[in-house]
């Protein structure tokens, strides 16, 4: 007699499924409901990772100015901090003595005025787009105050700047309630001209801003002759219309390339400066710096006074909690890099884009829009656009692996499509070689399917001239009949993407 | 900025051990942000570091990640929406953006009625309680709101439902709520505002709404509290704001904010980038950002859900119970906090005259914690209390071992003299009591200013 039983086991330990025999990758990922249940780690983090793998490579999209590269040590040193919230200054006195040293050094960059172991005033943002709405608060503010004292309407405050604006500036004006006077651009000067700018300024003007580094072709605005032509405006009419620079992604250029190029506070009437840490700065996305001439540029009332258990620091910024790791990351590159490095870097990223350059010249197909000083960038049209877009050669690329964005330009020059390759720290020369290469192949594989679809559609042409209309009698088309309906029938064939505004 | 390039190991070195005398997180009991998180989590982060948030077109499926994120807070709020629908709400990087964002909608709504009504809108102001955070000040400050504070009292330190509701005029764009208040973390009651809120607006014909900013409270009520009303149940709550970074159980840069319905987002607000073709509204006031921690929330809820929020959250609770009743045996404080709220111990001195909250304080600091001190704001800033916040990794033992080392502390403290501080204080509280009591409304005691604003 059986005195034992084998009981069957019926339950199944799920903790030792491998992860992709595991239930948790047949379910479908939750996407509107918090789920019920929990599930392992592991399985949450494979989940997660393999639907990322589907995302663009950062480092090969090449229509970000946004650093996608950093050194393994500082790497490690955001790793550290990913769990210090950086507005707990008191807690965290270094992180916060580190932000303010970026921002003397910052500030000393752009000759701000200040003596050699005075604090500089300015402030860690996340981004340029913060950096920008508080600068603009500043002016809007110490504007309003003027005009009060003045016993003037202070309602209707402008900003006046150029139609090439990145998209910021339009939701600081939306949602700050100052109106946006843009100067239009032209074919041929896709930045803002000085004087028609200075032309736009008027009573209710809180300030003129100019870019150091347009987004849609890199080139640096005069801020020289904008500054000179407003300081006899002001002198003219009694007003006090003061300039800002955005810098965000110049303002890390100019100083170690440009030295000459006079743009920062070496001009009286610039009273604030922004710049993107994440950009030139070389840092991860999330990081800005906005500087401002002197104390009278900020005014108090605008500035927040924490005391944390005794210690006084000021603070004036949008965001309260945030990650610590990019004020580390961006003085980790100050001091590893130095004035030297920064150089070097920079040096290395324009000779790389003008190899880019020439290897696009060679091809005979591109005008180049970009000027050669300026960012490190390229941007390019196509000097025969009948058959084949900008857009097409994009769309082509992305099978290769580059994303490169194609835009139009704003008014009034929206006719005028661009390519832009923005060239990074870590885009090597063989990058460049490259992407030149592969550009060439796409325009052969249009230029052929062109040729293909000509021909088609020709035969269908000829077969139909041939059959004749319902009168039996042959209808022949001229040359450019049969031309126009090939454009017709390529253009149908083509879909056209309206795009404007990226960082 | 130095001249010359330094070696990467070095600047590695330098900065690791400048930053080795910076505080604890873990310790920072002060902070109701995220201080730990899983490692697998953290390969995760570490691997979309490079990644910038706002290119949408270049990586869609984080993009993706954060839409999920927004459908699954809006569906735990109670948003009115179908199963598939898709919520109306956006990723910030904290409850600040978050708040500006819905205050902005709020003052266009009604910038835009007033101006079809014909009727004047260059003063909007907005009621909240004398207890919200300082994003709150921020906010009427920069977009200039007039703020209409409810005053606190002893003993009663949210804002009193009726008191905000006579407030409210005309040119009110919204009262807002707090569910987790700073200084306590009690919930203030959103369903008596309400109730008392439709009754005035159908005596006055106004259209006054509510926001919750729920910046603490939002991941915790829905799975400790279910049954308490405060969120879109109440038809009067338009919009509400949680920190992602807080019980959301994400490490610090991240908020949310969700609106009830389209209506409830001006249109006009919202940009329309077109980049290469996809078309994605967006309304932040940040532009790049890292998109680590949009990913880490996503992880954090497919991974825990339902269930294992709430085991962690009564895990807070509990440990919570535990300091409170350590510090209840020692007989010399009194608690300010509420069981029901936040999990989170404010407790005062019963006995001001050698030594105050500030002086323990700064003792408990020689142990290696962080117990901040902050007096109450206005009318009852004679109230000084030490906070400790209980977050996921505060475990039992932690909470054991700080009740030792106040013990340890007030034993210190009672062996040295009384501070000459305290004994100032003694009297200015007896003169702050006399001044409540003619009806003045008490400044502030002292110009150094102690905060009552910290997230």
């Amino acid at each position: 007699m059986v005195l034992s039983k084998a009981v069957p086991s019926s339950s199944h330990d799920a903790s030792l499924d491998c992860t992709f025999a595991s239930r948790y990758v047949r379910a479908p990922l939750p996407r509107f409901k918090l789920p019920e249940e929990s599930i392992p780690k592991e399985a949450a983090y494979q989940v997660i990772n393999d639907e990322l793998m589907l995302d663009g490579n950062p480092r090969l999209n090449l229509a970000s100015f946004v650093t996608t590269w950093m050194e393994p040590e500082c790497d490690k040193l955001i790793m550290a901090a990913l769990n210090k919230n950086y507005v707990d200054m008191d807690e965290y006195p270094i992180t916060t003595e580190l932000q303010n040293r970026c921002v003397n050094m910052i500030a000393h960059l752009f000759n701000a005025p200040i003596g050699e172991e005075e604090t500089a005033v300015g402030v860690g943002t996340v981004g340029s787009s913060e950096a920008i709405m508080l600068a603009g608060l500043a002016f809007k503010r110490k504007w309003q105050n003027k005009r009060k004292a003045e016993g003037m309407p202070y309602d209707k405050p402008n900003i006046v700047t150029g139609a090439n604006v990145q998209v910021c500036w339009e939701k600081f004006a939306r949602y700050f309630e100052v109106e946006l006077k843009e100067v239009k651009l032209k074919e041929g000067y896709y930045v803002m001209d000085p004087e028609k700018a200075v032309a736009m300024v008027d009573e209710n003007t809180i300030c003129v801003a100019a870019i150091l580094g347009s987004t849609l072709t890199g080139e640096f605005e005069d801020v020289k002759k904008l500054n000179e032509l407003l300081t006899e405006k002001n002198k003219e009419t009694g007003w006090d219309v003061p300039i800002h620079v955005d810098a965000a992604s110049g303002g890390f250029i100019a100083p170690f390339l440009y030295k000459d190029l006079v743009w920062d506070f070496r001009l009286p009437l610039v009273k604030s400066i922004n710049v993107s840490g994440h950009k030139y700065g070389l840092v991860y996305a999330g990081v800005g710096w906005v500087v401002w001439r002197s104390k009278e540029d900020l005014p108090d009332e605008l500035v927040f006074h924490i005391n944390y258990l005794g210690a006084d620091q000021p603070t004036f910024t949008l965001n309260f909690s945030k990650g610590s790791s990019q004020i580390i990351a961006q003085y980790y590159q100050f001091i590893r890099l130095g004035f030297e490095g920064y150089k070097n870097i920079i040096e290395n990223c324009m000779e790389n884009a003008k190899v880019l350059r020439q290897g696009l010249e060679q091809t005979g197909k591109f005008n180049i829009v970009s000027k050669e000083v300026g960012v490190p960038l390229v941007a390019f049209a196509l000097k025969d656009r009948t058959y084949y877009t900008v857009f097409d050669i994009s769309e082509n690329l992305r099978r290769f692996g580059w994303i490169v964005p194609a835009y139009t330009m704003p008014a009034d020059a929206q006719h005028i499509a661009v390519l832009r390759v923005v060239v990074r720290e870590d885009f090597s020369r063989s990058l460049a070689e490259r992407l030149v290469s592969d550009i060439h192949k796409v325009v052969q594989e249009l230029d052929e399917q062109v040729k293909h679809v000509t021909k088609v559609v020709t035969t269908q042409v000829d077969i139909t001239a041939r059959g004749g209309g319902t009168d039996g009698a042959l209808v022949h088309k001229s040359e450019q009949e049969i031309a126009e309906e090939v454009i017709t029938y390529w253009k149908k064939l083509v879909s056209r993407k309206k795009t404007s505004g990226v960082c | 900025m130095p001249e010359n390039t330094i070696p990467k190991e070095a600047a590695y070195q330098i900065i690791n051990d400048e930053l080795m005398l910076d505080g604890n997180p873990r310790l920072n009991l002060a902070s109701f942000v995220t201080t730990w998180m899983e490692p697998e989590c953290d390969k995760l982060m570490m691997a979309a570091i490079n990644k910038n948030y706002v290119d949408m077109d270049e990586y869609p499926v984080t993009t993706e990640l954060q839409n999920r994120c927004v459908n699954m807070i809006a569906h735990l709020f109670n948003a009115p929406l179908g199963e598939s629908e898709a919520a109306v709400g956006v990723g910030t990087v904290g409850s600040s953006e978050a708040i500006m964002l819905a205050g902005l909608a709020f003052k266009r709504r009604w910038q835009n009625k007033r101006k079809a009504e014909g009727k004047p809108y260059d003063k909007p102001n907005i009621v909240t309680g004398a207890n919200v955070q300082v994003c709150w000040e921020k906010f009427a400050r920069y977009f200039e709101v007039e703020l209409k504070e409810v005053n606190l009292r002893e003993g009663y330190y949210v804002m009193d439902p009726e008191k905000a509701v006579e407030l409210v005029d005309e040119n009110t764009i919204c009262v807002a709520a707090i569910l987790g208040s700073t200084l306590n973390g009690e919930f203030e009651d959103v369903k008596l505002l309400n109730d008392l809120l439709i009754k005035k607006n159908s005596e006055t014909g106004w259209d006054v709404p509510i926001h919750v900013d729920a910046a603490s409270g939002g991941f915790i009520a829905p799975f400790l509290y279910p049954e308490l009303e405060w969120d879109f149940r109440l038809p009067l709550v338009k919009s509400i704001n949680v920190s992602g970074h807080k019980y959301g159980l994400v490490y610090a840069g991240i908020g949310w904010v969700i609106w009830r319905s389209k209506e409830d987002l001006p249109e006009e607000l919202i940009f329309h980038i077109n980049y290469l073709g996809t078309e994605q509204p967006t309304f932040t006031l940040n532009f790049s950002k890292g998109s680590s921690q949009v990913i880490a929330q996503y992880y954090q809820l497919i991974r825990l859900g339902f269930e294992g929020y709430k085991n962690v959250m009564e895990n807070c609770q509990e440990n919570a119970m535990v300091l409170k009743e350590g510090l209840e045996r020692t007989g010399r404080f009194t608690i300010v906090s509420k069981d029901n709220g936040i999990p989170l111990v404010a407790f005062s001195l019963k006995d001001h005259s050698r030594h105050d909250e500030f002086e323990l304080s700064h003792h408990l600091r020689q142990f290696g914690w962080i117990v901040p001190a902050y007096t109450m704001p206005a009318d009852a800033q004679h109230i000084t209390v030490l906070r400790v916040v209980i977050r996921e990794d505060f475990s039992r033992g932690l909470a054991e071992r700080l009740v030792l080392d106040i013990e340890k502390v007030l034993r210190e403290l009672d062996a040295l003299p009384p501070n000459g501080k305290s004994m100032k204080r003694s009297a200015d509280v007896a003169n702050c009591h006399a001044a409540l009591a003619n009806g003045h409304v008490a400044k502030k005691l002292e110009t150094d200013k102690k905060t009552n604003a910290i997230c």
